[in-house]
């Protein structure tokens, strides 16, 4: 029942016409964002290796250069610091880049672009030569994939001054995040969770509420994915899938556990995240990157920072390890599986003050 | 144990010829007026080149890039440059470009000035993108801009700047075969002053030179004797027209020499003796270009005087104007991050104005 109309009916407040809700998986919805975003703005490219006629490996440009031509939607050669050099020219040339780069291990060779380029033009040109470029990035493991092609490099980009960072975790998410990040004046890494690639989930195109915040507007924050009243689960990507069935098998022990998706790593949306953890009073950081320097410890911080006074226990962190991301047959032992995520959860639960 | 550098172009050593074919008109040649505004464009750089290493001496400044010896390549380059249509992507020693550009020279002496990473000048109205520390950071910036005039539909050419060390970079080779796939109207231009910090070119560029890299990109290329500013003139016009028309990039190696040190940190004695630097030089450009105007009766000494005299009161000018230049606010620290800044950057800003600045 893929792409099936679920609802629809009359236009929006602005004239727009409603276009409803789909049933989509987050592969058609990043399909489908980018469509439009190309359809929105003449000045908007998307490129990389094998995105034109093969439609990327994960076939999320799928159909895109049939429709706009190899002038908007190309291959490059197989060369990512070229892929992410260029876009930075293009973008001087008035272009809004959406380049990618076929596997999160591949942006390494493209990092000195993305940091001492990118992330630093608007800057060094003192606001002339802003850098709209939205670089997507598959991301992280759960495919069993090779070496390099599932690493979680968030807390890399997110401590490079002049770049955002996100990641969308559904179809719904994925549609939305990428239409805002694609129209912005400024470098956006987009991490999208391959694992969830081929998830189906309810998109909807009209949503007056993309923000996650009761007072509308754009999907610029944190979002709560469930509420809860005895702890906040704060995740990411891939990971908020996996929160919410733990949270659902926590529910079933009376315990009531919220669900934070982060959606931006950089900026943190630190508002949320103090009113989610003020209200329940513990939290569990979740990510499938190594722990030491991740973004779990800058999490646990904005907490510490905010809810001192009312945190009944330390912040705790359950993540991948320090070390380099094993192959498939051990990824299960990596990734915060459902009970190691449990088990983080008593432990602050239970904890007392010596 | 190096063998005795023999980079540069020595006296007498003939450039190599072209390697491929340009199309395109060859231009026309120079008038005596603009033979004469090239002089006086020399003088001015070699004027202020030398005075920028008084000030760093002087503590006016804290560092800066010496080109002595490079000012033909560079005023002849950057003065074939149309900055109606064109763009040109420098590094850290292209002065001499940014001069011959037009470029506010105070401007751009603010990055030596350690007053903000880029310079000054505004980069879309001079049409010089912001001054580039990292070695061929900027070469693959070059082939997206220029990609995006193909697809604008533009006959506007870009120019990215690079030395023979940056050539062992492997964005130039992205860069080279990006805008050789892409026919990207872009003209690499190689300033191979003999020296990349303290290695000779020999011990950095295998395969002999620059130039001959590009055939293996089907790149034409031009390796030319850098220290003629005429020459260097008309091989750049040759390599925009060539580009402009649509037939893709062109590469041109120009072969100079970089007298005295790297940077006013550098030592260069402890890589080569002044002897070999005399012998390894050849004829100073500004001397050879000024004999060549009196020889051909294009120019005097009263003209030569008074270029000079011109040179020294636009140094005049320009260090005044270096010296009144203060701090930038520091607001603009946190202001210039983003187009959209973050609530996080606000209040770093709002905590560094209350620490930092008392109010
Ligand atoms: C990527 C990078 N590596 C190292 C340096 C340090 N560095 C600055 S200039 C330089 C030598 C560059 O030589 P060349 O490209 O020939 O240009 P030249 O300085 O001779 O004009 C080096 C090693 C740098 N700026 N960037």
């Amino acid at each position: 029942m893929s792409s099936a109309i679920l609802e629809g009916g009359a236009g929006m407040a602005d004239g727009t016409p409603r276009r409803g809700v789909e049933q989509l998986s987050m592969q058609q919805a990043l399909n489908r964002a980018l469509d439009e975003v190309l359809a929105g703005n003449p000045k908007s490219l998307v490129f990389g290796e094998d995105c034109g006629r093969l439609g990327g490996v994960f076939r999320i440009t799928d159909g895109l250069q049939a429709k706009y031509g190899p002038g908007r939607v190309f291959d490059t050669p197989l060369a990512e610091s070229g892929i992410l050099g260029m876009s930075v020219g293009l973008a001087m040339a008035g272009f809004h880049p959406i380049p990618e780069v076929q596997f999160d291990g591949f942006a390494y060779p493209a990092i000195n672009q993305i940091v001492c380029q990118i992330a630093r033009m608007n800057y060094r040109s003192r606001g002339t030569m802003p850098m709209p470029i939205t670089l997507r990035v598959p991301s992280f493991g759960g495919i069993r994939a090779p070496e390099h092609h599932g690493e979680s490099l968030e807390a890399l980009f997110a401590h490079v001054p002049g770049l955002k960072v996100v990641s969308p975790s559904n179809p719904h998410e994925a549609y939305h995040l990428l239409k805002y990040a694609a129209t912005r004046p400024d470098p956006v890494i987009f991490m999208e969770p391959k694992s969830r690639y081929w998830q189906k989930g309810e998109v909807d195109f009209d949503s007056a509420d993309p923000s996650g915040s009761p007072a509308g507007g754009p999907p610029t924050g944190a979002k709560v994915m469930r509420e809860g009243r005895h702890l906040t689960l704060v995740a990411w990507g891939a990971m908020v899938a996996r929160c919410l069935q733990v949270a659902e098998l926590a529910a079933e022990d009376g315990i009531d556990v919220e669900v934070l998706d982060l959606r931006w790593l950089k900026p943190i949306d630190e508002a949320a995240l103090a009113a989610s953890v003020r209200k329940t009073r513990r939290a569990v950081v979740v990510h499938e990157a190594p722990r030491t320097s991740g973004l779990g410890a800058e999490v646990a911080q904005l907490i510490t920072q905010s809810c001192f006074d009312t945190l009944k226990a330390p912040v705790e962190r359950i993540t991948g390890f320090d070390v380099p991301y094993p192959s498939g047959d051990l990824e299960d032992e990596y990734i915060p599986n459902i009970d190691r995520i449990l088990f983080g959860i008593q432990r602050v639960l239970e904890y007392r003050r010596g | 144990m190096d063998s005795t550098p023999s980079a540069g172009n020595d006296a007498g050593q003939l450039p190599e010829p072209l390697s491929g074919l340009l199309s395109g008109q060859p231009a026309g040649p120079l008038t005596a007026g603009q033979l004469r505004e090239l002089y006086s464009l020399m003088v001015a750089v070699r004027h202020l080149d030398t005075s920028a290493i008084a000030w760093q001496r002087q503590g006016l400044i804290p560092g800066y890039a010496p080109e002595l010896g490079q000012e033909a390549a560079q005023v002849g380059s950057g003065y074939a440059v149309d900055t109606a249509r064109d763009f040109v992507f420098p590094t850290y020693r292209e002065m001499g470009v940014a001069r011959a550009m037009g470029v506010d020279m105070v401007a751009y002496m603010s990055t030596h000035k350690a007053t903000w990473h880029g310079g000054l000048y505004d980069p879309l109205e001079s049409r010089l993108a912001p001054i580039q520390a990292v070695v061929a950071g900027s070469v693959l910036h070059a082939v997206g801009w220029a990609h995006g005039q193909t697809l604008d539909q533009t006959d506007g050419v870009a120019m990215a700047y690079f030395g023979d060390g940056a050539s062992s970079q492997g964005d130039v080779h992205e860069a080279m075969n990006f805008a050789a796939v892409m026919r990207a109207p872009v003209v690499f231009f190689v300033q191979n002053n003999g020296w990349a910090i303290s290695v000779p070119t020999e011990r950095q560029v295998a395969g002999g030179s620059v130039a001959a890299r590009a055939a293996g990109y089907g790149i034409p290329a031009l390796r030319i004797d850098g220290n003629d500013v005429v020459a260097v003139v008309d091989a750049t016009r040759r390599a925009f027209a060539h580009a402009r028309a649509g037939h893709g990039p062109v590469l041109i190696e120009a072969m100079t020499y970089r007298r005295g040190p790297h940077s006013t940190s550098d030592d260069p004695g402890r890589y080569r003796s002044l002897n070999e630097e005399r012998d390894d030089a050849g004829e100073d450009p500004l001397e050879r270009f000024r004999k060549t105007l009196l020889a051909d009766g294009v120019a005097d000494e009263a003209f030569f005087a008074e270029a000079l005299a011109a040179a020294k009161a636009e140094e005049e000018h320009i260090r005044a104007g270096i010296q009144a230049l203060g701090s930038r606010p520091g607001t603009e620290m946190f202001d210039l991050v983003f187009q959209e800044t973050t609530p996080a950057l606000q209040a770093q800003a709002a905590n560094w104005r209350e620490e930092s600045e008392h109010v």
